[in-house]
């Protein structure tokens, strides 16, 4: 994520065109600069922590048992959940919605600032959401919004997010949680 | 169990029996043998060599042999499905069908065919299919040409899909391979299209160097796709893959904006991966230092090079060539460092309307002082020797100084 806002005449930003491009594996992104995976982790908590209504977006890689990770994975989501006292609207279905989604309950790829505005959400975690359609609420996010985004992926990650942190498997999001915890305790909010 | 007993009991094989090896391995370690072959030839060996899982074909005549050499790697088992399409058009739609459905899927075809099929190719990118169309350019015209032009190429460039293009037998074989490699990358998943010019290369017999066949490519993982492959029995597949196309009345304009610049997003992605698997985006050949610049790709780098050699014998001219591989993503930095010290640039192009030439001045564009000359230019199945770009350079720099 290089800056803030729209870019040239487009109203949604893309940071490759800025030349940010995701991280080498090992590594994070902390808005433009390429960062050590614990530096992304701790700034990601600190965002979760600091700023109002922060959510956790769960797309169906994690919202379905489908493997034994994503069971793993859905626990976890939880547990973190509670360590950063955040709220979980999931990202159930990547099809729009006729008339409306109901934003209280979930988020949609193709209108997620509706979410985001009606609950007030100053920083989210995108987690478990399928690459495409994270990376196209992600620019919406960025344009329409200034809600903090993050993005958990366990793929190569999302330039478009403020923080990234990639190949997230479970036992990252158990060290995610344990840095959550530690940065909960700095903060005195523990 | 011995170390080594251990190693072969973890060794992976594919549907063909095929040892299972790392692109690395594949590409740039296993021993090579030398063959002659023609392009057709290269693409069945390098299919081959690809862990493919479907091809649909419409050859019609005069096609080159390609689609038709893939129906013999079916039918010796390495191809997972292969059948005929009704038309261009049916191909190019059946190809994303298998695609989206979690196959690896391969393609071939040329000039006017490539137009009918058109609707399809954003489509594959929108759709985030990670197929390869092997794209051996005939030109389009009336009355048709059956001979080598690579027009249909400038009608693909904003497609969506990575655009690569092979200068020979040797490049478009390593190119297949690393294609798929590169275009099913989490992070990038769209097609790409390996160009290469019809007749000189897919009718050609060249020298080759193959790996053994008995290695092959891992198989493609459709669960690390960005989006979910059709699956109706496991979940999160059962959401399919809508297209926007059927619900686009119900949809913002801000998703249809975000989406076509998450697809041109994904071919900038590709540029590392395109960097390590083709050793570059370009090729340099000639005097680094040289203010006479041939940049072009396919066969006309080749017949730019052969009077890069012509010019320095005769005449005692510096050149060089830049060869561009990859066209989408365009190599722009590359290029731009390639060409700091020239003062003539020549694009030579095998098409009526000059597309590479106007993908050149469009990237050096308040970037470069040096002038940038849009020839030789020949069509419709015009041979380019070697003394018709040497001819140009002496008639037209002469004129400048």
């Amino acid at each position: 994520m290089a800056k803030l806002g729209p870019a040239q005449y487009s109203p949604y930003p893309v940071a490759v065109y800025e030349g940010v491009l995701n991280p080498p594996p090992g590594k994070a992104l902390l808005f433009n600069d390429i960062v050590d995976e614990e530096t992304a982790m701790r700034e990601a908590a600190k965002a979760m922590l600091t700023r109002e209504n922060a959510t956790i977006f769960p797309g169906p890689q994690v919202l379905y048992a489908w493997n034994e990770e994503a069971k793993k994975k859905a626990k976890l989501i939880k547990e973190m959940a509670e360590v950063l006292n955040a709220k979980i609207i999931p990202m159930y279905d990547y099809r729009p919605k006729y008339p409306k989604i109901d934003p209280d309950i979930e988020i949609n790829p193709n209108h997620p600032n509706l979410t985001i505005w009606h609950n007030k959400i100053k920083a989210c975690i995108f987690i478990g959401v399928h690459c495409h359609y994270a990376n196209v609420a992600l620019k919406i996010i960025r344009s329409e919004t200034d809600c903090f985004t993050i993005a958990m992926c366990s793929m190569a990650g999302h330039e478009d997010a403020m923080i990234t942190v990639r190949d997230q498997h479970s036992e990252d999001l158990e060290k995610f949680i344990e840095i959550a915890k530690e940065v909960k305790k700095e903060l005195g909010l523990a | 169990m011995s170390p080594i007993a251990n190693k072969e009991s973890k060794e992976q094989k594919n549907r063909a029996g095929q040892k299972i090896v790392s692109p690395d391995y594949l590409l740039f370690e296993a021993p090579r043998e030398k063959h002659f072959m023609t392009g057709s030839e290269a693409v069945k060996e390098a299919v081959k060599r690809a862990t493919v899982d479907a091809s649909v074909s419409y050859p019609i005549t005069p096609q080159s042999e390609a689609a038709h050499l893939i129906g013999e790697l079916w039918a010796e088992g390495y191809v997972g499905v292969y059948f005929r399409g009704e038309n261009e058009f049916g191909v190019m739609s059946e190809v994303a069908g298998c695609s989206i459905a979690g196959a690896r899927t391969i393609t071939t075809t040329s000039g006017p065919g490539t137009l009918r099929a058109m609707e399809n190719f954003p489509m594959w990118s929108g759709t985030r299919a990670a197929m390869q169309l092997v794209l051996m350019a005939r030109g389009i015209n009336a009355p048709l040409t059956i001979q080598p032009d690579n027009l249909e190429v400038s009608f693909l460039l904003d497609t969506g899909c990575m655009i690569w293009y092979a200068e020979n037998v040797q490049e478009l074989f390593d190119m297949i391979l690393a294609g798929f490699v590169v275009a099913e990358q989490p992070d990038v998943h769209v097609p790409v299209i390996t160009a290469v010019d019809g007749f000189f290369v897919s009718h050609t017999r060249e020298a080759i160097y193959l790996p053994p066949d008995d290695i092959a490519l891992p198989p493609y993982d459709p669960y690390k796709a960005p989006m979910p492959a059709i699956d109706a029995e496991v979940p999160p597949g059962r959401f399919l893959r809508d297209p926007f196309v059927m619900k686009s009345n119900y949809i913002s304009y801000a998703t249809h904006a975000s989406w076509q610049f998450e697809v041109r997003a994904a071919i900038e992605r590709s540029r590392p991966y395109a960097k390590h698997y083709l050793k570059g985006l370009t090729e340099e050949f000639g005097d680094k230092d040289a203010e006479i610049v041939f940049v072009a790709c396919g066969t006309a780098a080749s017949q730019a090079k052969e009077a890069v050699r012509v010019l320095e014998a005769e005449e005692g001219i510096k050149a060089k060539v830049v060869k561009l591989k990859t066209i989408r993503p365009f190599p722009y930095e590359e290029l731009l460092e390639a060409t700091k010290n020239a003062k003539y640039i020549f694009v030579p192009e095998f098409n009526v309307v000059g597309w590479l030439e106007r993908e050149v001045r469009r990237a050096l564009y308040k970037k470069s002082d040096a002038e940038i000359i849009g020839t030789p230019r020949v069509a419709g199945g015009m041979t380019m020797p070697k003394e018709a770009i040497v001819k140009e350079v002496l008639e037209i720099i002469p004129a400048r100084r």
